[in-house]
Order: C-alpha cells, then structure tokens, then sequence
C-alpha cells in the first residue's frame, strides 16, 4: 500500500498536524493542530483558517484543548487484562494479547453455540466512532458471525427520534445553521450549545443572529452558559412541566387570534375538528385540548403557572413575543426530552412551531430532531457494521430488560423482530424506527443476552440509569456469562469485565469524521503517535478475533486501518463531498480538514409551504399531524394523539416528593462528553464535580456553599461537594453527568454520578431514557 | 508603535474556559497555575409570589489573563529586576532572575504572576509574545469559541470600546490596564464571583 512517510509540516524536529478532534460524542466536530515531537504529542492548537459564516472555523472547545491530559494519562490501559476475583470487584492480572483473543474468541463461539447468536451483544457506546475506533468494529464482526441482538435509537435522543416523524414524517426538519441569521426571534429551549456544543459554532451561529437584531430567550431550569452567553432573558421553569407551557402558550394565540389560521388550514392535520382525519371525527382536537372543550380545563397561563412556576404573565408575554415575531425559530434541546413523557415535549413543540406558521420559512423553524436540510446532514459513521442476520434488535435503553428477561420481551416492548434491524443507523446516533414496524404481538426475542462485548462504552454502568440496579445484574454470572470491556480506561462499566482489551486513543491509528447533525466538513484524522503500550485500534482487536473465529478475510477486506478510512472517503465523495481529495492529497496536503462552505443554507420544508398537495409531507395524511391518527389508534391514555402535558411518575406534586421533595437534573458537563474525561485533572480543576443547589434550598437545610452534601433516594446516594448558586430553580438539584461511579465500602458514590439515582424506567412510546426524572433529598453531609 | 491590549466582550462570554485550556496546554501549565482564568459574577435572588417564581439573577463572566498594564505594579515592586515591559507594552518575566519572592503576586490587582512551587519561581502571561511577533493572535484568542476575546492596539481598543469598568475589577486608575472591556448586564457592582474555586491558586 502506497502512503506518505510522514504527515504534517515539519519545522525542525517538531511536526504540526492539522487533525480532528477525537470528540468522541460531544455534539462537535473541530479542527486541532496537533505538535509532535519525537514520538510525543507536546501542544494541541486550534483551527487558523479565515473565518467565515459560510465556512466557518472548526474552534475546539475546552475537552479539546484538554485532551493531552487524557492521552498521557497515567492510567491508560496498556495490555490486555483478566479477571482474579469476584466480577465487579476490580481485580485483574495481565495476560497476553494471544490468550485474550484466544479468550474472548472461544466465548463468544461457546456462547453461540449454547444460546445461539442472539445471546450476543454489543451495547450502545459513542466513547470513539471515528470509522476505525468504536463499536461499530464489534458488530460487524459478530454481524459476519451470524449476527447478535441489535440495538435501535439512541439514549441522546430516544423520545425525538420517534416523536418527531410523528409530526412531520421524517427527521430532517432543520434549516442550515447559517439560516438562524434570518430569525428575529430565538427561543432556545432546554438548549445549550454554548456547553454541549450541538454542532461546532452553534452558539456562535445564534450569537451572530442577536447581533443582527434577533431578541433570544432561554427557557431552562438552569441559567446555563448559552443563556448568559446568548440569551436576552432567562426564564426558568420547573423541570419535566415544559408541555404545560407550552399550551398555555398556545392557549393565549388561539385566544387572542395570533396563530397563522391560514397556515394551518392548509398545511396542518387536526388543530380543530373542522380537520380531523377520517375515523377519529370524533376525538379531541388540538384547540378542543387547549381551551379544555372536552375535560373542562383550559390551558390557560394562569393554569399553567403553578406547574411550570413560571409566572403567567411572563407565559403569555413570551407567547406574544413568539407568534407575533416573524419569523422565530423555537429551537428545542434534548433534556427536555430525556424524560418521562419525552414524547409530548417534542411534540408540542412543533405544534407551536406549524401554528405560528415558522415552518418552511427563513429564519423559521420546524422543531423536532433537526437533520439539517437538504439532505439529513452529516453521516457520523460509515464503517459498515453489516446485515445482522439475527432480525432482531432491542430499544437501547432496554438492554437490562434483555439480560434478564429476552425472551419475554415482544413488540409491545419496541423490540423490532421484522428482520430489518436498521443496520448502520443502529451505530450512528440516530435512526429512529418507530411506526415503521408492522410487528407481530407474539414474537419473542431468541435469548437472554448472554455475552456482552462493550466497546468503546460506559453505558453498562456508568451512563445506564440506576447503576447499583444495573451493578447487580452484571454481577451475577448465571445471567450474563462472559463481559469484554474494550476502552482506553479501566471505567466503572471495565470493573465488571472478564477481559479487558486495551484499545488505542484516536491520536494513535487513522480516522475520519463529519460534522456532528450540522457542519459540512470531513475531518481527516491521521496517526500522530504510535499506540501507548500494548494498545490496538479497535479494528485491530476485532481482526485479531475475527481470524481466530475463521472470518478474518471477510472482516478485514484485505484492508488496515488506513485502507477503511480511503474507502470512508470514497463515500464521502460518492454523496455530500463530491470535490473531495484522495486520502493520499489530504495527508500531503496536511489541511485536516475539506469544507464545503454554505452560502445559501437549504431550509426544511420549502416546497412543502410552497404546495402542499404537491409536496405532501411523508406523513400519512401528508400534512403536519398536530393530531396524530397513529398514536390515536394505539389507545394509550399516556400517548395522546394531540400533545399533552401529563405529570411525571417522579414528581414534585406527587406522594414521591414527601420524602424526596427536589427534582435532580444532570446536564452536559463542559468537563466532560458524557463520562470521558471523567479523569481528566485539567477539566476536573476548571469545571470541578459538584451539586449545585439553589440559595434557598441550601440554606433551609442549613447547607452553605463547598460543604459535602447527600443526594439521595431509594435507589441510591451520592456524596459530593456542593456549589450554593442563585442559577438554578429553586426546587432543582443538578449533578452534572458523567462523572464516574465510585462507591466507597457502604456502596455511597464519591464520585458523585448522578445514575446512581435515575430510574431504569422507560418513556411510553420510544422505549427511550427518561433519565432526567428523578426526586431526591438533600441533605448536608454528617461530619462535612 | 503598537501597543498591545485585549479586548473581552464580557457580555458574549459562555465561561467555557477554553481560554483558560488553551493557555495551560500551551504553557505545560501545572495545576493550580492558571495564566488566563475565568471568574463567574453572579448576583439577584429570586421571590415566591403565589406558585410562581420571580427572579433577578444575572450572571457574566470575566476572563483574565496579565493586563500588561500601562503601570506595571509587579514590576514596581520586584526587587530583583526579573519583571521587563517591552516597547510594545508587553510585561514579561525572567524566570531565571526571579526568587520567588512573590512581592508582584501580593501586589497586582489581577493575581496575574501565578507561583510555580516545583519551579520555586513566579510565572505569568507574555501575551505570547512569539506569536505576536511572527503576526500570530494569542493563544487564549484564537480558542475563543464565541469569538468574545480579541486584541489589538490599545488606542484603537480604547477608542472602540472606552474604558468600561467591570465589577469587581479594579479601577483602571490603579494600574491603567491593556483591558478594554464591552460591560454585561448587572456590571455595576451588584455581584459576587461565584466560582472562587476555580480561580484560586
């Protein structure tokens, strides 16, 4: 194979090359300069291209410009390692790469042929997905073995990748970002892309937007960095009551005659019962839901303002502000939907979206998922994972349900068993199938889950809900009888493996990615340094097991790391990159990155707003389900046909709140992306692991800023310092994400994961997480 | 000739830290030594009305680095000589003719020169003069996600921005700093820094 020695400018001894971010899966994809000298990387720069809205530059954020500290961390893993000891105890003696191979090949052959390929799982993982690096590499493999159980959907975005086709009939409802300079009005809710980016330069794209005149709220129980950053005005609510404002929102343009009547008598399904779809004539429209026609309630903000604690003037101000500003983008986060009834909030968000008529405009916004326009964005990953001749796949968030009851578990629990598991979508973090399904109710999976190989992945434990429930479970060896852990860190989820396989960082083998939903580029990421130790690329471990299970040609193709990463750009080039470079030019080149700028930003749903007989949306009934005939006819009193605000099973107005009276929320750290960089000192010393608690629940619990208090429920108990902050709801707790599990004797977490008090249960229709509701007590911690 | 100063847009600033990042990977800084680091300011409370809950809170942040200020306290007071200012405005110190007396850390406003105990001397920002040199933004600058810090010529800064306070900061009287600031909301005294924490040595 032809390549070029070295990559990168070389100025004495010290090469700089240009190469993407390892990002793992923090909603950004940037460009980094990386300084290598003699084998060593010793400076990461950032992008220093011009700057421009449509080509913008690729400027890494905080974990980026961190990342020295995790690569030359002590505690990388560097050869292979087996299990002494109980599982789960941490116990491990080194071993050989031949007899971890050797090992996990043998398991996974002994577990097919005791519990046939469906006890076989790869769980959901986003640690690497850069091609060569990730989870993605195991499934193919075990794919080509005869398959395993498939995942579907995402813990990301569970309720909105199902909830949003249901609206709209596709999940590409997003305009390019360098249209959000058309808005005059921006209501980013439960969004932070200044923290967990959503896009490299999304807060710089909204940022650009106020400076051209547009008014930004934030509406978020925190006063997050995007809303100082960005926001006009700041406007807390209650966690997990969204919807509630929403329609009284709603309820204040239907009465006052400020929602696009036209746009919604041509373009919308349902909003009254002059337009409900044939069969449910009969039913509850939206506007009947809103003014309470049927259930004596209307949805007034005076209604609302006791759930939400959002004073109702402000409700029917902000709700002026949005319907008569044109156009406005309501822009709607992920939180909001990591929730109990997740569903309503993405639903009831576009409803507001269609009937301010915002939809199909510049400057507007559709709401729901976003892939951005014209052609869904970015791919995330292309490495082909392969047809799973398994046929079956589970909703991710279930896994535990599949270790200990796969064979009871059917259609009703958003199991697909059709034979048409969405293959690459499983991987990228995406792919909803909901509806797509004709299921049969009496289908079961083949098995229990009886192998589980995590690659690149700390949602076994760490980011899984309730993790002293799930810790349980992995621990007891009749039921799961063999776990290979594969990361660049020994991570909660690395205790509780059999065999530990020490996988190289993304610095250290070839690599490709695209932007991440928005961006338009392809980012090249050469090696910079050789693999610490005795690590490998995840690709390379996988070959090495797939040689010992007899499939090493069809594995590899014939090709290495950097021949799948040559082969990655021809599909680039095939699709959205057609000028793209041949992976020999980029190298040489040493640009690190190929854009494709965007001077006129495509926007979702022109033609639709155009014509809509004939544009019809791939809706059933081709227009905006405001009223959704589909989930009418599923008659689940807690999936509404229209959207409802609906309390949630853990709640501040439930018996629950007795003993547990706040509501815990874990929002997206900048200090890490999701669990990694748990580890990270440099992070950990700028953004410290704390509670932060509101002034007045601090103080009546006697409880002063710095001091070590307890979260804690039934589930579990956390024990970490607290930050005493006037920027968080009264009433709300918030343990950010992703810091790792780390019990002490009494099984009480010092390392202070929130997971140790979510709840394992899922949202009705996704089958996705509903993480963020959970009550909890605080209390000031004896002895602190 | 040029004079150089910063420019931070305090009103557009997220408290990301990239700066803060960006300047430490440069430096090989140890823990606890922060040339650039980023204050959070936070003041307001909030009231129970009825079941609603009103609120004032505002917060902003400040990201300071050396203010390579036009009256150099640190080196004022450096009994060894080790702290020079450059034509162009730039402090800089000499590590090896400084005894880690720490008089400049005592006396500067800003807690810009920052102890090294392993190194047994004080350090701080040079506005990373090499870059400057070869016509190069300063690192913590061109990490700005939100592209709310700059820098330029002081004369030019001033005459763009004025010479806005920030609280807490010190008045410009005391040292006549390189730092031209565009004020927040509520930068008019009413808050605390909230994050001390994270911005101590």
């Amino acid at each position: 194979m032809k390549r070029p020695s070295v990559v990168g400018a070389t100025t004495s001894s010290e090469r700089i090359v240009r190469v993407g971010c390892p990002a793992h899966n923090c909603g950004g994809r940037c460009l980094l300069q990386a300084h290598v000298r003699d084998g060593v990387i010793t400076r990461l720069e950032t992008d220093d291209r011009p700057d421009a809205v449509a080509d913008p530059q690729l400027r890494a954020c905080t974990r980026g410009r961190a990342y020295l500290r995790r690569q030359y961390h002590p505690d990388r893993l560097r050869w292979p390692l087996r299990r002494v000891g109980r599982r789960g105890e941490g116990r491990f003696e080194r071993i050989s790469w031949d007899e971890a191979l050797d090992l996990l090949a043998d398991e996974i052959r002994r577990v097919r042929d005791t519990w046939g390929n469906g006890a076989l799982f790869v769980p959901y993982g986003t640690g690497s997905y850069n091609q060569t690096n990730g989870s993605q590499t195991a499934r193919r493999l075990l794919n080509l073995y005869g398959g395993c159980l498939g995942i579907w959907n995402s813990y990301s975005w569970g309720a909105i990748n199902v909830a949003t086709p249901t609206v709209y009939g596709t999940l590409e409802t997003g305009n390019q970002r360098q249209d959000w300079l058309n808005s005059k009005y921006i209501l980013m809710w439960s969004w932070n892309p200044a923290e967990m980016r959503d896009g490299t330069n999304s807060d710089w794209f909204v940022k650009l937007a106020r400076e051209r005149g547009a008014r930004v709220v934030c509406v978020d129980p925190r006063m997050s960095m995007s809303a100082v950053a960005l926001a006009d005005e700041w406007v807390p609510i209650r966690p997990g009551t969204d919807v509630a404002m929403m329609s009284a929102m709603a309820h204040v343009m239907i009465t006052e005659g400020l929602h696009d009547d036209a746009f919604v008598r041509t373009h919308c399904m349902g909003f009254d019962d002059t337009q409900m779809p044939a069969g449910c004539e009969g039913a509850e429209s939206y506007r009947d839901h809103i003014l309470g026609a049927r259930d004596g309630v209307p949805k007034t903000p005076r209604w609302a303002e006791p759930i939400t604690g959002v004073p109702a003037e402000t409700i029917a101000r902000i709700a002026r502000e949005y319907a008569t500003t044109k156009p406005a983008m309501l822009y709607q986060g992920y939180g909001m939907q990591r929730r109990a009834y997740g569903e309503q909030a993405v639903r009831a968000a576009c409803v507001l979206a269609a009937i301010t008529g915002n939809v199909g405009v510049p400057g507007g916004w559709a709401g729901g998922l976003a892939l951005q326009a014209p052609d869904g964005g970015p791919f995330w990953n292309l490495f082909p994972a392969g047809d799973n001749p398994v046929g079956a796949a589970i909703p991710v968030f279930l896994w535990t349900e599949a270790v200990l009851r796969g064979r009871e578990l059917g259609a009703a629990d958003g199991v697909v068993l059709d034979g048409s598991v969405p293959d690459g979508r499983t991987v990228r973090d995406s792919g909803g199938v909901g509806g797509e399904v004709a299921p049969d109710p009496d289908r079961r999976l083949p098995s229990d889950i009886k192998l589980i190989w995590a690659v690149a992945s700390n949602a076994l434990v760490n980011q899984h809900a309730n993790i002293n429930r799930t810790a349980k479970i992995l621990a007891d060896e009749s039921r799961v009888e063999f776990i290979a852990v594969q990361d660049n860190f020994l991570t909660p989820t690395g205790r509780f493996a059999d065999l530990v396989l020490p996988a190289c960082t993304q610095f250290e083998t070839w690599g490709v990615e695209d932007g991440w939903k928005y961006g338009d580029e392809v980012l090249l990421m050469p090696p910079l340094v050789p693999p610490l130790g005795e690590s490998r690329s995840d690709y390379a471990i996988c070959a090495g097991v797939a040689e010992r299970l007899g499939i090493g040609d069809a594995y590899t193709e014939g090709r290495d790391e950097r021949g799948w990463v040559a082969w990655a750009l021809d599909r680039y080039r095939a699709t959205r990159f057609p000028d793209l470079p041949s992976l020999d030019a980029l190298a040489a080149g040493n640009r690190g990155v190929h854009s494709r700028p965007v001077g006129t930003p495509a926007v979702a749903f022109v033609d639709f707003r155009e014509d809509p007989e004939r544009h019809p949306l791939p809706t059933p009934s081709g227009k905006i389900e405001i009223f959704s005939k589909q989930l009418h006819d599923m008659d689940d009193p807690e999936i509404p046909a229209v959207p409802k605000y609906q309390q949630e099973w853990e709640s501040p107005f439930g018996p629950e709140a007795a003993a547990y009276p706040l509501q815990a929320i874990g929002h997206h750290t900048m200090a890490r992306v999701h669990s990694t960089h748990a580890n990270n000192d440099w992070l950990a010393e700028a953004f410290p692991q704390r509670a932060f608690l509101n002034e007045l629940d601090a103080r009546e619990r006697g409880i002063r800023d710095g001091d070590e208090v307890r979260v804690f429920n039934d589930r579990g108990a956390i024990v970490i310092p607290c930050r005493v902050t006037n920027r968080i709801m009264p009433g709300v707790v918030d343990v950010p994400q992703g810091a790792w599990w780390s019990p002490d004797e009494k099984g009480v977490d010092r390392g202070g994961s929130v997971n140790v008090l979510t709840s394992e249960r899922w949202t009705p229709l996704a089958h996705g997480t509903a993480q963020h509701t959970v009550m909890v007590q605080v209390e000031r911690e004896a002895g602190s | 000739m040029t004079r150089w100063a910063f420019h931070f847009d305090a009103s557009a600033c997220s408290g990301c830290k990239a700066c803060q990042v960006a300047c430490k990977d440069r430096q090989g800084s140890p823990l606890g030594v922060r040339w650039r680091r980023v204050y959070e300011v936070t003041g307001g409370g909030w009231t129970r009305r009825g079941a609603a809950w009103e609120q004032d809170v505002f917060a902003y942040h400040l990201s300071v680095a050396c203010n390579h200020c036009e009256r150099p306290i640190c080196l004022e007071v450096c009994p060894t000589g080790a702290i020079t200012q450059r034509d162009d405005g730039v402090v800089l110190l000499d590590a090896g003719r400084c005894m880690g007396c720490r008089y400049c850390e005592w006396a500067c406003p800003y807690g810009a020169p920052q102890y090294e105990a392993d190194a047994g001397h004080m350090t701080k920002c040079d506005f990373c003069v090499d870059e400057l040199d070869r016509g190069r933004p300063p690192t913590c600058v061109a990490a700005c996600p939100l592209r709310a810090l700059d820098f330029g010529d002081a004369a030019e800064l001033e005459a763009r921005y004025g010479p806005a306070a920030v609280h807490p900061l010190p008045e410009r009287e005391v040292t006549r700093p390189a730092l031209y600031l565009t004020a927040p909301r509520g930068a008019d005294g009413a808050g605390r820094v909230a994050n001390r924490e994270e911005v101590r040595g």
